[in-house]
């Protein structure tokens, strides 16, 4: 019997956990070391961060699923992996730290057969000051929307806005990016336009002024370069697309901003033409940077390895091309297809875990030497797809030996959707339905736009809206490997 | 006053594109939405096949 660990039950970690315990049945182990109790649908935080949506309705309890599955599962953050082993023991194994009541604190070491790392991103709050708490936590400036709990704070908050506002005091809200590397456009752009919906709904919106700051060098740049697609009949580029859908409702921008530094009710940032500036706010959303979770890696001896095995920002290497090059350069081909770590080959990252060969936006620096362009996203349906890939992958090593060939999932090959809803009535909600294919560009297939203009379109209406609430319960029901799980694809 | 006006009042506006009020309604006219559903359905189910 063989032993694969999954780290991490997010959507790629729960994704490669549950399709490997179905393909491998009883024969072998699947075990999960993840710190959280509760799976998070974290789209449908939006809805919670106001208010539209309770935590309850986004998660649910991990340990039932896992015990339907088979799956082993600690409730623990890894904190370091010996692919070789050690003195004492031959095996490969990751050391553990239990997060779960009664035993926090407590470690133990996990021997593994295969490796999976899915641990996704670490919330970089404290890579601006002001923006953490200085224990890398959310500070008290801002809000957030990426967890759970953080959704439930900032709805708090916006609820305390509404008061003000219907009390006569004007309130200012700040939406976007926490810094000039971050990512996760997409979900800010979501977060802004469901609050200028709410202010709607609440009478208050002639009391607010909404403001969006982010990185991206254009509106519209989404982290992928933007992206041409068909719009009413017509091709146009996201910068277009996005710059109506602020200016129908009335959201001011700033882009091409790192916010270098947050404080009570204002933020100071840089911007590409090297100027500095302050915005002040009453409210802000502000997305903070990802890196990886800060997993450390030894030798059999006991040396530290973490460089060969993980890139610099922390996400883990793996079959992608990391040679530095100029971005004309670039080429499709750089991204991984296995996900397999180059130098551990019974280890793969899958999700946003994987260390990305470059940016897909162009990069861009402000003449103080200020990077300030979007780091690339990975999103659900991707993470998703590559969990289920490598899970295939490593169940075959597993049951047809080393020579197994592994399965493939290029970013550069892999569409993505995003729905991002403004509003939620069943007939009154809308939502910006759009479908990128491939996510990375492919500029040798497709040397115009980089993409598919057949399958890269976009749209607002209520269909997206109904997508949406589809895709929250269809997850969720999936996640929970309610009968006929299998067949919703990621 | 039509919507647009107000709009493209904001200089920062100026040069981009707003629905116009038949645009706005077909995002909320049930019948229509209901076949861009489908379409829109379809669609990404491709992509999604196409990804895998
Ligand atoms: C607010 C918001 C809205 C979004 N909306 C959309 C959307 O509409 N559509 C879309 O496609 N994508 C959306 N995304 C992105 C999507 O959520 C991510 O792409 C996806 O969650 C990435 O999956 P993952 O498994 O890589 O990481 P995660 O889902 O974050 O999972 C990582 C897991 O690893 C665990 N972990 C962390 N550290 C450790 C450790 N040391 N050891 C073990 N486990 C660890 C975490 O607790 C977590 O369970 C959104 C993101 C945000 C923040």
């Amino acid at each position: 019997m063989a032993r694969l660990v999954v780290l991490g039950g997010g959507v790629a970690g729960h994704t490669t956990a549950t399709f490997a315990a179905k393909w491998l049945g009883s024969q072998h182990e699947v075990v999960v070391v993840t710190p959280n109790a509760k799976w998070n649908w974290i789209p449908s935080n939006i809805w919670v961060g106001v208010g539209q949506m309770t935590k309850e309705e986004v998660t649910f309890d991990l340990a039932p699923v896992y015990a339907k599955a088979g799956i082993t599962y600690h409730q623990a953050k890894a904190v370091s992996i010996n692919p070789e082993g050690s003195d004492s023991s031959e095996k490969p194994f990751v050391t553990i730290e239990y997060t779960q009541e009664g035993k926090a604190g407590e470690t133990e070491v996990v021997e593994y057969d295969y490796l999976v790392n899915a641990t996704g991103p670490k919330l970089n709050f404290d890579a601006t000051p002001g923006l953490g708490d200085g224990n890398g936590q959310l500070g008290e400036n801002t809000v957030s929307v990426c967890t759970a709990d953080h959704a439930v704070h900032a709805s708090h908050k916006l609820a305390e806005a509404v008061e003000k506002m219907k009390g006569g005091t004007r309130q200012k809200f700040l939406v976007g990016t926490g810094h000039g590397m971050c990512t996760c456009q997409g979900a800010a752009f979501e977060y802004i336009f469901n609050i200028e919906n709410e202010l709607r709904k609440a009478g208050v919106r002639d009391m607010a002024d909404v403001k969006w700051i982010s990185n991206e060098s254009f509106l519209g740049d989404f982290g992928m370069g933007g992206l041409h697609m068909k719009v009413g009949g017509y091709v146009v580029s996201s910068k277009l697309f996005a710059e109506s859908l602020y200016a129908e409702r009335s959201i001011d921008w700033l882009i091409g901003a790192h916010t270098s530094k947050v404080e009570n009710g204002k933020v100071e940032y840089e911007l590409l033409d090297g100027s500095k500036g302050e915005e002040e706010f009453d409210f802000a959303m502000l997305i903070p940077p990802f890196a990886g979770v800060g997993l450390k890696a030894y030798d059999k001896a006991g040396e530290d390895i973490t460089g060969t095995v993980f890139a610099p920002n922390g996400f883990m290497k793996v079959d992608a091309d990391y040679t530095a090059k100029p971005y004309a350069e670039w080429k499709a081909s750089d991204w991984p297809r296995t996900y397999q770590n180059p130098t551990y080959s019974n280890m793969f990252a899958a999700g946003i875990a994987f260390a990305p060969p470059h940016l897909i936006s162009k990069p861009m620096k402000s003449p103080n030497g200020t990077p300030i362009n979007p780091t690339p996203p990975r999103t659900g349906m991707p993470s998703g797809i590559i969990g289920k890939a490598v899970a295939h992958s490593v169940c075959d090593l597993m049951t047809k030996g080393e020579n197994a060939h592994l399965h493939e999932a290029s970013m550069a090959e892999m569409g993505a959707a995003c729905v991002a809803s403004a509003g939620k009535g069943v007939f009154t909600g809308t939502a910006a339905a759009m479908t990128v294919y491939p996510v990375v560009p492919d500029f040798e297939k497709y040397p115009g736009t980089g993409r598919d203009t057949d399958y890269t379109f976009g749209e607002i209406g209520l269909a997206g809206h109904w997508i949406k609430h589809i895709l929250h319960f269809l997850f969720i029901y999936k996640a929970k490997l309610n009968p006929g799980w299998t067949l919703i694809p990621e | 006053m039509k919507e647009e006006e107000l709009n493209f009042e904001k200089e920062q506006f100026s040069l981009t594109m707003i629905p116009g009020k038949f645009a706005r309604s077909m995002r909320t006219c049930l019948i229509w939405q209901f076949i861009r559903f489908v379409i829109i359905n379809v669609k990404m189910i491709i992509v999604v096949g196409k990804s895998h």
